[in-house]
């Protein structure tokens, strides 16, 4: 395991709020085991918008608390088993939202705001089960109006990976703008990368205008096919049968265990 | 005639749903919506262009504000169509797509409401599709309102769901009464099976018509350009619905 993927588990404290990104945006699959290895639990997990395999590994390993989620999957592979056992077995809080929520909520949170108010949801049982939502009436209609406030969320870590990163701690994001709301929202955002490039990703304007500038982020490691079996836009697909033999071998604890005891391929 | 696959017979009923769309999105795990919209498009192209934004593909899909794009179009009253399954689905259109039993520890979990709390109140026209029609999934009430089928007045609600199409039969719903209508049933499916299979009270005609299939041209157009744009996204469905073209040719 590399030093500084380490390093960089190493920052994630019991209790934490970490933010975690949709399994097509980027997903630093190479900082699951690390952060398993690290071994820091009780943690909350927010998925932007939803989550997936490392959720599920995550939860599979006992590390997580709570999951604030529009959906966990993993896609063509079907249910999320150990994030389906863990609901089933009452052993994680749930936080079922819906997509444009938990986008709600970090907007809020780059606002600075305290909450943001957001169409939809009345008359859900998504909404009947979140305390931590309110409705009010439109203050600007004339009468009646319900909206509900969502809160801002602020997550104290985000973790994801992306393409590039320049030697200056600026990340490519391209057009994944989720992944730069979940930095603007968090204390702290921790990247893995392809590639680290010599030259400046601000000083070029096509570049720039999908670059993350460095004042958002606290740490980069480089992590080739850091997103597989997931795949990188514009970089190489989704594994799928890699999904599938997880998805097999996770039905069960032991079947979990001893994926998660392999070697992973570099 | 041509034989028609009963999966090319869903295709074309979701582009006929579609008519007149200006901007319809296809969610995750949505081949058949995909194709719909894709021949939609096609079918529309020498008079208007229809816009489709398909959930993980790289080719149809022009967004570039991230995942929160869709929903903000959405909000803007852009997206005028757009589809939901539902591992649940009932008489008043609510869909459950969140689990079996008592919430939250439910004994069955399903992935969870996705963008549905929020499409399903700002899409004009959303289509209920689920292959699977049976009195499990189409139930007489949802176990979980991840969205409702409708709202009372003075709720915030330009959208809503306009049909539900199965594997054997389509539906259309009324958001007066509310509830669905039996419209056609699909070749091979019988009315009498249908109301077996369901497990909610439907109204439906005396002799209920048989579901339009595609004609030549346009069965030529789905199986040439809509097949081969769909294999971008969804290579498994396109090797599949190959298979079968070549085994109905055999």
């Amino acid at each position: 395991m590399q030093a500084d993927l380490r390093a960089m588990a190493a920052r994630i404290r019991p209790g934490m709020r970490i933010a975690l990104p949709v399994d097509y945006a980027g997903v630093s699959m190479a900082m699951t085991r690390p952060l398993i290895a690290h071994g820091a639990g009780d943690l909350d997990l927010v998925c932007v918008p939803t989550g997936g395999l490392q959720v599920d590994q995550l939860i599979g390993a006992g590390l997580v608390r709570g999951v604030e989620t529009s959906a966990v999957s993993l896609g063509e592979a079907g249910g999320a088993p150990r994030f389906n056992q863990a609901v089933q077995d009452g052993a994680i809080r749930l936080r079922d939202a819906t997509c444009p929520a938990i986008h709600a909520g970090l907007m809020a949170a780059q606002k600075g705001s305290s909450f943001m108010p957001m169409r939809g949801l009345i008359g859900t049982d998504v909404l009947r089960h979140r305390d931590d939502w309110r409705v009010i009436d439109n203050p600007f209609d004339t009468g009646g109006d319900p909206i509900v406030l969502i809160p801002a969320i602020h997550p104290d870590v985000a973790i994801f990976h992306a393409p590039m990163a320049d030697r200056f701690g600026n990340v490519w994001i391209g057009r994944r703008r989720e992944l730069a709301a979940m930095a603007y929202a968090s204390a702290e955002t921790l990247v893995t990368v392809e590639r680290i490039v010599e030259y400046n990703l601000l000083a070029d304007e096509m570049t720039a205008a999908g670059t993350l500038p460095a004042l958002y982020i606290t740490a980069i490691a480089p992590a080739p096919r850091g997103a597989w079996p997931y795949g990188l836009w514009g970089e190489y697909g989704t594994d799928t049968d890699e999904l599938i033999r997880y998805a097999r071998a996770a039905r069960t604890e032991a079947g979990f265990a001893e994926y998660m005891a392999q070697e992973v391929p570099a | 005639m041509t034989p028609i696959l009963p999966r090319e017979t869903l295709i074309f009923t979701i582009a006929r749903l579609l008519e007149g769309v200006r901007l319809v999105a296809v969610g995750a795990s949505s081949p058949i919506p995909a194709a719909g919209s894709m021949l939609r498009r096609a079918l529309d192209e020498p008079s208007r262009q229809v816009r489709l934004s398909v959930l993980g593909s790289v080719e149809h899909n022009f967004f570039t504000n991230g995942s929160a794009e869709l929903f903000d179009s959405a909000g803007q009253g852009r997206l005028d169509a757009f589809f939901l399954g539902g591992g649940q689905i009932d008489g008043q259109a609510n869909v459950n797509l969140v689990g079996v039993g008592d919430y939250p520890a439910t004994s069955v979990r399903w992935p969870g409401s996705f963008g549905s709390a929020y499409l399903y109140f700002t899409v004009p026209r959303v289509i209920l599709f689920r292959e699977e029609h049976t009195r499990r999934v189409l139930v007489e009430k949802v176990d979980f309102i991840s969205a409702p089928g409708t709202s009372p007045e003075g709720v915030y609600r330009p959208g809503g769901p306009v049909a539900l199409l199965t594997s054997k039969a389509l539906f259309r719903f009324d958001k007066a009464r509310p509830g669905f209508t039996l419209d056609s049933v699909h070749p091979g499916h019988s009315a009498a099976e249908i109301a077996e299979a369901t497990g909610f009270a439907y109204d439906a005609p005396a002799a209920p018509t048989q579901t339009p299939q595609p004609d030549a041209a346009t069965l030529s157009l789905m199986r040439g350009r809509v097949l081969t744009e769909l294999a971008e996204t969804y290579p498994a469905f396109a090797a599949d619905w190959r298979r079968d073209l070549a085994a109905l040719v055999a």
